[in-house]
């Protein structure tokens, strides 16, 4: 780890001049043998890694036509240029998209194109050399696989495609991510990314049982490994114990207690994150979300509820029929899954729940758009309800809500600065600055509208801002949850009906 | 000599015709028959496949995104663009006997679209060559790509407005090239900047399918904004996908 300064935040964010290199000496720990090999990668870097590099990167474009279209599409118009957090905060031209994407584009000409087999100056191609993968590994950690390029692009050109593209590609030729890979292995291993037995699970959650009885008075119940319940509830497993994290899970439990829906979390499948994902690996990632099926088939619920999750919603949202489907053996009046957002936003409207606004009128939150709930995926019937909801939820729990600079918010929110494999130690030069977007629209709104708390759906995003407000000389615990503030607010006056009905039905 | 030009420029039009037409098949193809695995529209987005419909000619016709990125380059992108489609359209008077209805229409505004064409070129490669960043991201072949396209415009301006040529003769010539009618071939006129514009058109349709112009088929093809975001309603699986299934099957 190296020390840097915290750069200086602006009231007007500025589009830096390229400082070509500057970041190059920023790249993650590699994976070990012990963590490539079970899943199915070579422990380390094979011998004729030149050519079976190559011969993947045929795979792969065979195998997915974003990559594929992505790789020919590219005009250079430059308009991607500005619009990455990781480029507006460290100024290394190889953080805009298009040239991020060139690194791996270059060689694909170079080997599948005719243009690039006869006349490589002219066109941008590269043999595939140590550099490259070297230059690779340094850049495409540098990707929070945020998709904010492919708002912009004239042709929906994704990075985050050709980045997961390119990291597949070098865990194929024994050079991985530590970070990614490692807590690939946990999950196969012990069901959560974390490495938590199910005993420590157990614990955590009895001990939450006990917190919440003490604070509140209810036996709120947070129940493992149920058999019959309603809802199987897949939270990332930081929900468990991290703050403030934790604070988010309590308001799930208690959003069920009140509602009477009888639900469980799973020691199976304790984790909604999917960092299969992240390394562009559909085996792994798919195995990941088996256990999902898994779970909810051994434990014979009627529901799959997803727990406050960016990247773990995208892949429940987008991927989870493909992957672990067909859900016919679930309750069709439901989408499978849902986001716990979509449940009480839906109990909400249905006055179910009541909130007392007043439980959180000392704060005056603002709400951030995490990236992959925000361009990867949805909520409720219409697009955009990923952004309408999780806001009528606060709306509906706080008497004061205060939106920062809509070109930061929305589909072209900017990513906290720390997803897609990049919340490690070591890259932390990257986060810090990779945030900067995020904390001058942050700043704004605290100067002028007395903003005192930013509120996320996200997991990553949640330890992002707790671990990196405080450079900015911002107080970490800004950081919130949405169901944090329902768990200030909400009423709990349920009157016992008894477990394991549900008695609020769907139409 | 006029005779041998002529006969070298049919050849010369007609391997470029093929390796434009034929390069242009594989690459669609190509597209066409790779998989979608993973449902990855650029959200939020169109829930039916008539909305996509409407997302993609909005992409097309008016280039929505673009238009949020950044709107100097959406301006000069988009008249160049607009520019092209007049210009083509208006030329399509050399390859059609009767010249069809609406292009005689559009005939007055072929020389605004050539303007227009050069207009949005030259803005867009002062671009290239001002700003740092897209400088940075610049091949030769970005600025190779943008000297050609403004050398088959400039070269159309001249002979329209400055150096004029036997027009009518061209367009026999093409229209036997069309019919095959090599016995009978008129003969080009002898004009220097007419065949410039013609050799230059020759290359361009050469290049096209090894280029980034690939961009314009490409952009059909694009998941992230061709497909329905309905992966919860229906399940979405891919050819390849059903085999890992089917094998990892207890």
């Amino acid at each position: 780890m190296t020390d840097f300064k915290t750069p200086e935040l602006r009231e007007i964010p500025v589009v830096p001049k390229i400082q070509p290199g500057i970041m190059s000496h920023i790249s993650p720990y590699v994976a070990k043998p012990e963590i490539q090999k079970p899943l199915g990668y070579p422990g380390e870097l094979v011998d004729n890694w030149e050519q079976v590099a190559v011969d993947k990167l045929g795979e792969l474009k065979g195998k997915y036509r974003s990559l594929q279209v992505f790789l020919d599409a590219c005009v250079t118009c430059g308009v991607c240029t500005d619009k990455c957090h990781y480029y507006l905060g460290t100024a290394d031209p190889k953080n805009m998209p298009a040239a991020r994407q060139d690194l791996l584009r270059s060689v694909y000409r170079r080997y599948y194109t005719l243009a690039g087999k006869w006349f490589p100056k002219w066109v941008g191609a590269r043999d595939m050399t140590k550099e490259v993968l070297d230059e690779w590994y340094t850049y495409y950690y540098q990707c929070s696989e945020c998709r904010r390029c492919s708002v912009f692009c004239p042709f929906g050109i994704d990075t985050a495609e050709i980045a997961m593209a390119a990291r597949e590609i070098m865990s194929s030729v024994g050079k991985g991510q530590k970070y990614s890979n490692e807590v690939i292995g946990k999950v196969l291993k012990f069901g959560n990314n974390l490495g938590l037995s199910v005993g420590a699970v157990a614990d955590t959650l009895e001990s939450l049982e006990e917190d919440v009885e003490e604070e509140t008075g209810v036996k709120v119940r947070f129940p493992l490994d149920e058999q019959g319940a309603e809802v199987l509830l897949v939270a990332p497993s930081a929900d468990f114990f991290a703050e403030p994290h934790v604070d988010g899970f309590i308001g799930y439990g208690k959003v069920f207690h009140q509602a009477g829906i009888s639900w469980t979390v799973s020691s199976h499948a304790a984790e909604g994150g999917n960092f299969g994902l992240f390394v562009g690996s559909y085996e792994n990632m798919r195995k990941v979300a088996l256990r999902i099926r898994e779970a909810a088939l051994d434990l014979g619920v009627k529901r799959i509820v997803f727990g406050e999750c960016g990247h773990a919603w995208r892949v429940a949202y987008s991927f989870l029929n493909t992957l672990a489907g067909p859900f016919d053996f679930l309750d069709p009046r439901y989408p499978v899954p849902q986001h716990i957002c979509e449940v009480t936003y839906d109990l909400m409207q249905r006055g179910v729940l009541k909130f007392d606004k007043s439980q959180n009128d000392h704060m005056v939150p603002t709400f951030h758009d995490s990236c992959n709930v925000a361009r990867a995926s949805r909520m409720g019937e219409r697009p955009g309800g990923q952004f309408t909801i999780p806001r009528e939820i606060v709306k509906a729990t706080c008497n004061h809500f205060v939106e920062m600079s809509p070109e930061t918010l929305y589909d072209a929110t900017f990513c906290c600065g720390a997803g897609g494999g990049t919340l490690t130690d070591e890259l932390m030069e990257l986060r810090v600055k990779g945030a900067i977007p995020r904390m001058e629209a942050l700043k704004q709104v605290m100067d002028n509208k007395r903003v005192t708390h930013m509120v996320s759906i996200c997991a990553i995003c949640k330890s992002q801002f707790s671990k990196v407000l405080p450079y900015f000389d911002f107080d970490a615990e800004m950081s919130l949850g949405v169901h944090q503030l329902v768990s200030n607010a909400i009423i709990l006056d349920r009157q016992d009906r008894g477990e394991g009905r549900s008695n609020f039905e769907k139409g | 000599m006029m005779v041998f030009m002529t006969g070298l420029f049919a050849l010369l039009f007609y391997a470029a015709t093929a390796i434009l037409l034929a390069g242009l098949a594989r690459k669609i193809a190509e597209y066409w028959r790779t998989p979608s695995p993973l449902k990855i529209p650029t959200t939020p987005a169109p829930t039916t496949r008539t909305a996509v419909v409407f997302r993609m000619g909005r992409e097309i016709l008016f280039f929505e995104s673009l238009f949020r990125a950044d709107r100097w380059t959406w301006i000069f992108g988009w008249i160049f663009h607009l520019g092209l489609f007049l210009v083509l359209a208006r030329h399509l008077r050399y390859f059609t006997e009767p010249v069809w209805g609406w292009v005689a229409l559009l005939q007055p505004l072929g020389k605004y679209g050539a303007f227009a064409m050069v207009g949005g070129l030259v803005g867009l490669w002062a671009r290239r060559l001002l700003v740092d960043r897209v400088r940075y991201i610049s091949r030769p072949s970005d600025h190779l790509m943008l000297a050609l396209l403004v050398a088959i415009a400039g070269s159309g301006l001249i002979i329209s407005y400055l150096t004029y040529t036997d027009i009518v003769a061209v367009k026999v010539f093409f229209l036997g090239l069309m019919r095959i009618d090599l016995g009978h071939l008129q003969i080009l006129p002898a004009d220097v900047v007419l065949f410039a514009h013609l050799l230059l058109v020759i290359a361009l349709m050469v290049v096209f399918p090894f280029s980034k112009l690939l961009h314009a088929p490409a952009v059909f093809f694009s998941p992230t904004r061709n497909q329905v975001d309905n992966p919860r309603e229906r399940r979405h699986l891919a050819p390849w996908a059903t085999e890992v299934e089917s094998s990892a099957k207890k």
